[in-house]
């Protein structure tokens, strides 16, 4: 997904060199005026996805607003670790409300500044899974159907993080967390039917919908300032790992991100008034073990009393994924790791 | 300028005379009026510069309203009972930041059993959310004090609720005098936030608070609303001086020096309760009234100054704290304490059932006999009948079914007949 005309220096992975650019062309990150919206000295997680994120989304939309935007926060561990009382990160406006009204109250900043005839200041809302797509999914809805002049932006790190790690709508089948124990016949949680909201938004045919991980630094600022370009409702979905939930290495953080994304489990793309119109295509696809192995949340499925039935059905999930969005390349082969067809019937409902 | 006007078109033109900036509401029985004309009004540009929210929820109007006001715009949301309820958490919220939305409670009962009339169940709810409370006797006053309650609000920074009787006043159809635009904006400045979202100054709002401020931020709370029992007869003498008329404050006596007995209430009842004083008076008996403004903050010096001199008192309020007693009764217990006044709790008027001058005086003069228990709570008008059977046929045991219905099959409400 090519979106600026520059050459992109290739270092050992999928790191793009910063060093090697222009300075007009480096990322929003590597730049000396970058804002620093959520500046050093927060108290997430080492290694943490959605600091990473927030970081990455908002100095992107600084930049895009010239630093005219106000931020608004849903409870949840962005919110808490970035302001325990007298200390704040944030270097811009930033409200907080409550768990789920984050949608509302960021509507009603952009109607305030309507009315008093700034509506120059640009309005970000952001929450975690929990407060997007579960309890604040209500308030959500209606900001897109009301086409409010909003960006809203969810934070996934497929569950509630901040209260210790319980699952959410966002949560995905098999995974352990602190109320869905690896016990009984179905360990970890459940296979339900999904709540994938990128495509609920999409439904509101709302003017742009993205999803985008923190792996791919340029994609996601990208996709950042080209929200910031329309007027109106806009939603990009960052997955974000969470490195204390998943039972993962701090430092693979951006490596579960770029394999979330390979494997097929967490489809990137671009949607305006509700069509898909761009898809990042999976460079090297790979089966969904080498994803799932890094996070202890999925441990339970694999050695000796493992489950590769369950595996099977995430990997089908994931080929459903692809075929769904169209994921791989066209010079790709279409056949990938080789389970698709075996248990297509059973995970792909 | 002198109307007859339905009270609810009357409030959303004094609203309109307020200027908000941003409306966010979502309808719901008895204020769907008021925001219906207030849409009106915005659309036709009778109330401009202002963004007119059709919210998905009540919840999503309140937070809406926080959003607006942070970024420093005039507010304005209206809502009753379930809807009320639904905004709690974002009540708390408003107060606990300190943001002066106004918001009008068209005072309505709260289910289960669902039931549309009113009584005041869901202001009474939400009395400890941090919300200045007034209560508007009439539709003239429910103008006033919407006006009175933008300048307590921003002045102070706090959130004021102006409740009154759903129907009763919002509803009906008196003569107003609505006040000219000149005259409301030479009372009301244009809205100075006291903090704002502010690219030029960025500060950030809802932080997170531990143990080693958290109490201190809300005794501020507390603090500023106990200096709106300053506040408020300043705003009021104010009000009469530029509007010629008396609205509003924190209590009202009606015929109280003397009094050996007085009755307190809040709301449109007090018109009713002292047609039936005055008939009393004319009786001789030495009885008086006591209306409640501002119900909070709670004016317990004014109360206890106001009833001091009383044998007994006697609360009617049309909510109650069930397992408890009367609400407004533990107040006035509250402001009478160590004095030798004794307190009756006499709930009336609840789900809209009509309080009645007789019935009033009916307990009145029960009290006066001696033949109320003041350590009890009295239901003004109980049909204790229908209790008893329905308790008889509880005792029963089996599986006596739901007891709302039952007792609507008793009395021949319900199509199918009497029970048994
Ligand atoms: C109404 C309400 N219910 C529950 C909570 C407790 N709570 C706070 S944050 C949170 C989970 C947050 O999850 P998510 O939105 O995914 O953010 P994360 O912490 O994972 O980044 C919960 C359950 C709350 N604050 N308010
Ligand atoms: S628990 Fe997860 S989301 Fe929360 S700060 Fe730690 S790494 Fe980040
Ligand atoms: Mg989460």
């Amino acid at each position: 997904m090519a979106h600026q005309e520059i050459k992109l220096y290739q270092t050992g992975t999928f790191v793009a060199g910063n060093r090697l650019l222009d300075p007009e062309q480096r990322s929003v990150q590597a730049r000396m005026g970058r804002s620093n919206s959520l500046t050093s000295g927060h108290r997430a997680c080492q290694g943490c996805g959605e600091a990473l994120g927030a970081r990455y989304v908002l100095d992107a939309a600084m930049r895009a607003t010239d630093g005219k935007m106000v931020a608004v926060n849903s409870t949840g561990c962005l919110e808490v670790f970035s302001t325990p009382y007298p200390e704040s990160s944030w270097q811009l406006p930033w409200l907080h409300s409550l768990f789920g009204n984050g949608p509302a109250v960021a509507a009603g900043v952009a109607a305030a500044l309507k009315a008093k005839g700034r509506d120059d200041i640009r309005v970000v809302g952001q929450a975690g899974d929990g407060g997007t797509v579960d309890i604040g999914f209500g308030t959500l809805s209606g900001m897109f159907e009301r086409n409010d002049d909003v960006l809203f932006v969810c934070y996934d790190n497929e569950g509630y993080m901040n209260t210790g790690v319980q699952r959410s709508g966002a949560t995905p089948p098999a995974a352990r967390t602190a109320n869905t124990k690896p016990v009984g016949d179905e360990p970890g949680n459940v296979f339900g039917q999904g709540k994938f909201v990128p495509a609920i938004a999409m439904a509101h045919e709302i003017p742009y919908v993205a999803t985008a991980t923190v792996a791919e630094l340029r994609d996601l600022e990208y996709k950042v300032e080209k929200a910031m370009t329309f007027r109106g409702a806009r939603y990009i979905h960052v997955f974000v790992p969470c490195p204390l939930g998943w039972g993962a290495a701090s430092s693979d953080t951006i490596r579960l991100s770029r394999l979330a994304k390979e494997t097929g489990v967490f489809p990137v793309f671009e949607a305006e008034h509700g069509e898909v119109t761009e898809v990042s295509t999976i460079r090297r696809r790979v089966p969904v073990e080498e994803y799932l192995t890094l996070q202890k949340r999925y441990a339970h499925l694999f050695g000796p009393a493992g489950r590769p039935d369950i595996v099977a059905r995430l990997q089908a999930t994931a080929d459903r994924n692809i075929a769904r969005y169209g994921l791989l390349a066209p010079d790709e082969e279409p056949a990938g790791p080789g389970v698709a067809q075996d248990v297509a019937g059973e995970g792909a409902v | 300028m002198l109307e007859q006007i339905e009270g609810s078109q009357a409030v959303a033109k004094a609203v309109t005379l307020c200027r908000p900036e941003v409306i966010a509401a979502y309808p719901i029985s008895p204020q769907t009026h008021i925001v219906e004309s207030l849409s009106d009004r915005v659309r036709t540009g009778e109330l401009a510069g202002c963004e007119y929210m059709m919210v998905e929820s009540e919840f999503g109007a309140m937070s809406a309203c926080i959003g607006a006001s942070a970024a420093g715009a005039r507010t304005y949301t209206a809502t009753s009972s379930q809807g009320l309820l639904f905004m709690a958490e974002a009540l708390f919220n408003a107060s606990g930041l300190g943001l002066p939305i106004v918001m009008t409670v068209a005072n309505r009962a709260i289910g289960a059993p669902i039931n549309i009339w009113n009584d005041h169940s869901d202001s009474m709810a939400m009395r400890d959310s941090g919300w200045i409370q007034l209560f508007a006797e009439s539709n003239q006053e429910a103008v006033d004090l919407h006006i009175q309650a933008y300048r307590l609000a921003e002045a102070l920074s706090v959130p004021v609720m102006v409740c009154m009787d759903g129907f009763v006043l919002t509803h009906a159809f008196e003569r107003v005098d609505l006040p000219e635009q000149a005259q409301v904006d030479a009372f009301l400045p244009g809205f100075v936030p006291q903090q704002a979202l502010d690219p030029d100054d960025p500060v950030t709002i809802g932080a997170m608070v531990g143990p080693e401020a958290f109490a201190e931020v809300k005794y501020l709370m507390h603090a500023k609303q106990m200096s709106a029992l300053d506040e408020i007869p300043v705003i009021a003498r104010d009000f009469a001086e530029t509007f010629g008329r008396d609205s509003g404050g924190l209590v009202r006596p009606y015929r109280t020096d003397d009094a050996e007995t007085i009755v307190v209430s809040l709301g449109s009842v007090l018109g009713t309760i002292e047609d039936v004083v005055d008939k009393m008076r004319d009786e001789g008996r030495t009885v008086g009234v006591l209306g409640i403004g501002c119900f909070r903050p709670w004016p317990l010096d004014e109360v206890r100054a106001a009833l001091a001199g009383a044998r007994r008192v006697v609360v009617v309020e049309k909510a109650f704290a069930v397992g408890a007693g009367g609400i407004v009764g533990q107040n006035v217990r509250d402001a009478l304490r160590g004095l030798p006044v004794e307190v009756y709790d006499v709930v009336a008027g609840l789900g809209g059932r009509p309080i009645t001058r007789a019935s009033l005086r009916q307990v009145f003069d029960q009290v006066l006999a001696g033949e109320v228990d003041p350590r009890r709570m009295h239901f003004l008008d109980l049909d204790v009948d229908l209790v008893q059977r329905e308790l008889e046929r509880s005792r029963r045991g089996g599986r006596p079914g739901p007891h709302a219905e039952n007792m609507l099959r008793d009395i021949g409400t319900v199509a199918s007949g009497a029970y048994e």
